[in-house]
């Protein structure tokens, strides 16, 4: 599927090199495709000023979505993408990413060097970071009666909890929780660990509230849930609601997502599209993410500008980079990929 | 007596009806007047959302083009649709023709989009909102030729023989005669396409282009999921609602008085 | 222009459109239900009955046959709700009734989505439904939300109208001296509906519970949002193989399966409409 765009490309090129156009300097235009509000309003806007690079801007709700999108027109129409770590992984193996020309983005350097060595791309050869974090528990602390700490306080909650927890229903989440709470890797493929965490959920189900990927901390704010499985960002939305609501990474651990900026290989403006990401590299960029989206990124000059009463606001968004890394990577699961959904489609449909 | 008694049952099914569908439209009226940003309490009484809405061009652009994707992919298809109607219900019954129409309306939205942006790609076409449009009257023709086609049934199509007899041509026929009789279904089936494609989100978001140029209102509230859905949503909604609203009074009047005229 | 070309050219402008935009585009990915998933995605392009063979499990099964439970009853308590409802428009002075359908159908131009939002906070269990219950001495909140009821009322909300709709399409053609004339011929009110009414509307009635049926069990948002997610529809099952596995071949089978079965059963029920009030009574 992937010859026909990349022929479209080099036909597209000659015609507008037989006609004299200009070189491709001249009247640049990039597509970014990123999650709706995920970056400072006048980005691109300002980006233009500065380089002269016209920017379109698509928005996706989902990571699936864009896939969807990708692999159905061959990486046709989209120079820059924003994705998490695991599907960056699976479009860099099936050959949609170009590679990323560390000579390029400069800015690179502004990056903490744990960011620089993440297990999926080592040395950022083909994605380069925009915001990382966790997975754990978001709670009431003035309505449960013991702090949780651990992820069979969300699995097997108190009897005061039954029916006030709500989880993540997306696959690799879902199923995180149940392998982390039997102290598995959140990547495993055998299909005996994956038996057990889905027996642990389908156990979890009849205590649960409802599975939630968007609106979890809303119900969090009118007090309909106590306990949620969140990600550490939306969980300061709901801090930022209600100081009584606090996060905690259960001490089994959590996984840890990084979302990633790629440039598409059929873009034929490779060029600004590094460019593009050497701009949102400036720390100015990042602070304005962390103090906004509450998300943590891994720019270490954005986060040392950070104000102090954002971190003291929202606690997680201190965590440093070191403890970060001892959680491990959401990875792409190649074949294994079958068995997960599977797993989830048996969870999601008991009765 | 009698009779009195059961339009008077009738009409209070039709009004719990009414409050059954306006219910929940209520309640995002008055969210969009919440000073909360979540639906969670009532913080006070604020226009907020709809000054933030005033200065959000992107959301106003997404309204403009779905009601262009809207309009255009109603009015194709209610054209195309009610023909294929016609003569559909003309000939004798034909499982292969009933296979055909209950197609678009069986395979899953997601199906669709993929395949459509496949199609698209492989033939090297530009997606916009004429993709869009083109997608959406797959499946509203569907529905348009379902809805005109009860319409038909028990059709006398001794009439339309008898004006063909009478010498008028077949589109003065269509005109004068068919369309009068089946008008009530054509306008039944072009609410319900145009409803169908008001709301229509997956098929838009794989078959449109990059950029707000190619984005519909659907598509922008989606993509808001993550960030979370402000009120300003709301307010878009109120005043749809309520220009609609508007309109249907405003159409009421002008044919109140044409028929005491 | 003899009566078969005339038929053909009238057809010809909707089976070319649905020829191009659904049959090819269509059928070009279902083929990939007879190939294999990449390993990190994508397609391999060896032949394979393996999809098939794995949609054929008791798994999906039950996610069918659950599903289709489902969206029947909303099917039902939509037709049962729209019935008197199409009746009542029909019934209203003529100059109303173009009024009182766009009515119907107005809500339904804001959006799917925050028109769910809404329905959360009439249903949840601190929402207003239950505040109200509360406020009128009931000590227990009602599970209103994240289950089976949920997902039938979501469903019945958002296509309610569609059964109005077609049936006020047949209803309204029905000619009212047909019914005066039983009436004159000494007939009971409830029998002239049972025995002349409803055969005339069956038509109606049944393109409404196919819009309703069909729309239903390929709905994918109401079951995450107002079923919690705890039940899996048909919609949502293809949805995520092609979007959340990116297993393009299975999501095909499953589809096509899926699309064959729906087929049949509509068929079977075209045939049975016809049959039954396809014939104009003598």
């Amino acid at each position: 599927m992937r010859s026909i765009p990349n022929l479209i490309a080099s036909t597209a090129l000659g015609a507008a090199l037989a006609l004299g156009m200009a070189g491709p300097a001249a009247a640049q235009k990039i597509v970014i495709s990123n999650w709706d509000a995920y970056m400072p309003p006048d980005l691109l806007e300002n980006f233009t000023k500065e380089t002269g690079i016209q920017t379109e801007l698509a928005v996706h709700a989902t990571n699936e979505e864009i896939m969807g999108k990708l692999t159905a027109s061959g990486g046709q129409g989209f120079d820059v993408v924003f994705v998490t770590a695991p599907f960056a992984e699976a479009l860099h193996k099936q050959g949609f990413l170009a590679e990323i020309d560390e000579a390029k983005i400069p800015n690179l350097k502004n990056l903490y060097e744990e960011a620089r060595k993440l297990d999926y791309d080592p040395g950022n050869t083909y994605s380069v970071p925009y915001s990382w974090g966790t997975t754990g528990l978001c709670y009431r602390s003035d309505l449960v009666k013991t702090e949780p700490n651990s992820w069979m306080d969300l699995l097997k909650p108190s009897d005061d909890l039954k029916g006030k927890v709500t989880m993540l229903a997306t696959d690799r989440w879902l199923l995180g929780a149940g392998l982390l709470a039997l102290g598995k890797s959140v990547n495993s493929t055998s299909q005996a660990d994956i038996d057990a965490a889905k027996a642990l959920l389908i156990e979890a189900k009849t205590n649960l509230l409802a599975y939630d990927d968007t609106t979890f901390y809303s119900k969090l704010v009118s007090g309909e849930a106590h306990l949620v499985h969140a990600w550490d960002g939306w969980c300061n939305y709901g801090i930022a609601e209600n100081p009584a609501i606090k996060y905690v990474v259960p001490k089994e651990g959590s996984d840890l997502f990084v979302d990633t900026m790629v440039v598409l290989a059929s873009s034929q403006n490779q060029e600004a599209a590094h460019k593009f990401i050497d701009y949102v590299l400036r720390p100015e960029v990042g602070q304005w993410v962390a103090s906004n989206i509450l998300y943590k990124v891994p720019n270490r000059a954005a986060m040392e500008s950070l104000d102090a009463a954002v971190l003291q606001q929202f606690p997680n968004l201190a965590m440093k980079p070191a403890d970060l890394l001892k959680f491990e990577e959401l990875r792409d699961l190649g074949a294994a990929q079958k068995i997960y959904t599977r797993a989830v489609t048996e969870i999601t449909s008991a009765q | 007596m009698r009779r009195g008694r059961s339009a008077g049952l009738l009409n209070l099914h039709l009004g719990l009806v009414f409050l059954f569908l306006y219910g929940p439209i209520l309640v995002l009226v008055a969210l969009s007047f919440n000073r909360a940003g979540l639906p969670t309490a009532w913080t006070g009484f604020s226009f907020r959302w709809y000054e933030a809405l005033a200065r959000n061009a992107s959301i106003h652009h997404a309204v403009g083009n779905t009601i262009i994707v809207a309009f255009a992919s109603t009015l194709i298809a209610t054209a195309i649709g009610t023909l294929l109607a016609i003569g559909v219900e003309r000939g004798r019954g034909s499982p292969a023709l009933d296979a055909i129409l209950f197609a678009p309306m069986i395979i899953p939205d997601i199906v669709l989009a993929i395949a459509l942006l496949s199609f698209f790609s492989m033939l090297k076409m530009t997606l916009g909102l004429h993709s869009i449009v083109l997608a959406h009257v797959v499946f509203n023709i569907a529905f348009v030729a379902a809805v005109v086609r009860t319409r038909l049934k028990h059709f006398d199509w001794s009439v339309v023989e008898a004006s063909a007899d009478l010498g008028a041509s077949a589109f003065t026929t269509f005109r004068l005669v068919t369309l009068p009789i089946i008008f009530p279904g054509v306008l039944a089936a072009a609410l319900l396409a145009f409803t169908l494609s008001v709301d229509e989100f997956i098929i838009a978001y794989f078959t449109s282009g990059a950029g707000p140029a190619s984005t519909t209102f659907p598509m922008r509230i989606y993509s808001m999921i993550r960030f979370g859905v402000t009120p300003e949503i709301n307010a878009v909604a109120t005043i749809v609602m309520g220009v609609s609203f508007s309109l249907v009074l405003v159409a009421q009047r002008l044919l109140g008085a044409r028929d005491r005229a | 222009m003899t009566p078969t070309i005339r038929r053909a050219a009238l057809m010809a402008p909707g089976l070319g459109w649905l020829a191009l935009f659904l049959l090819v585009p269509c059928l070009l990915v279902l083929g990939l239900s007879f190939f294999e998933r990449g390993v990190y995605g994508g397609i391999d392009y060896i032949f394979t009955f393996e999809n098939y063979r794995r949609a054929v499990d008791p798994l999906y099964r039950s996610i069918l046959l659950n599903s289709a439970w489902i969206a029947f009853l909303a099917t039902l308590v939509s037709a049962l709700i729209g019935y008197p409802a199409a009746y009542a428009i029909v019934k209203a002075p003529e100059r109303w009734q173009s009024a009182l359908l766009v009515l119907i159908m107005l809500p339904f131009w804001s959006n799917y989505l925050i028109r769910t939002y809404a329905w959360i906070v009439l249903l949840n269990r601190e929402g207003l439904i239950n505040r109200a219950l509360a406020g009128l001495g009931a000590t227990e909140p009602l599970p209103l939300l994240y289950n089976d009821f949920a997902i039938v009322l979501g469903l019945v909300y958002g296509y309610l109208p569609f059964m109005v709709l077609a049936i006020y399409a047949s209803l309204s053609r029905l000619d009212p001296a047909l019914l005066e004339q039983s009436a004159d011929l000494g007939a009971s009110p409830v029998s002239t509906f049972l025995r002349i009414t409803l055969p005339l509307t069956l038509p109606g009635v049944a393109a409404g519970s196919v819009f309703v049926f069909v729309l239903s069990i390929g709905n994918f948002i109401t079951p995450d949002l107002l079923g919690g997610g705890r039940r899996v529809m048909v919609g949502n099952l293809i949805y995520k193989q092609f979007l959340a596995a990116r297993d393009w071949p299975f999501g095909s089978a499953l589809a096509f399966l899926l699309i064959a079965i729906m087929m049949l059963l509509l068929l079977t029920q075209a045939l049975l409409v016809r049959r039954s009030g396809g014939e104009r009574p003598a």
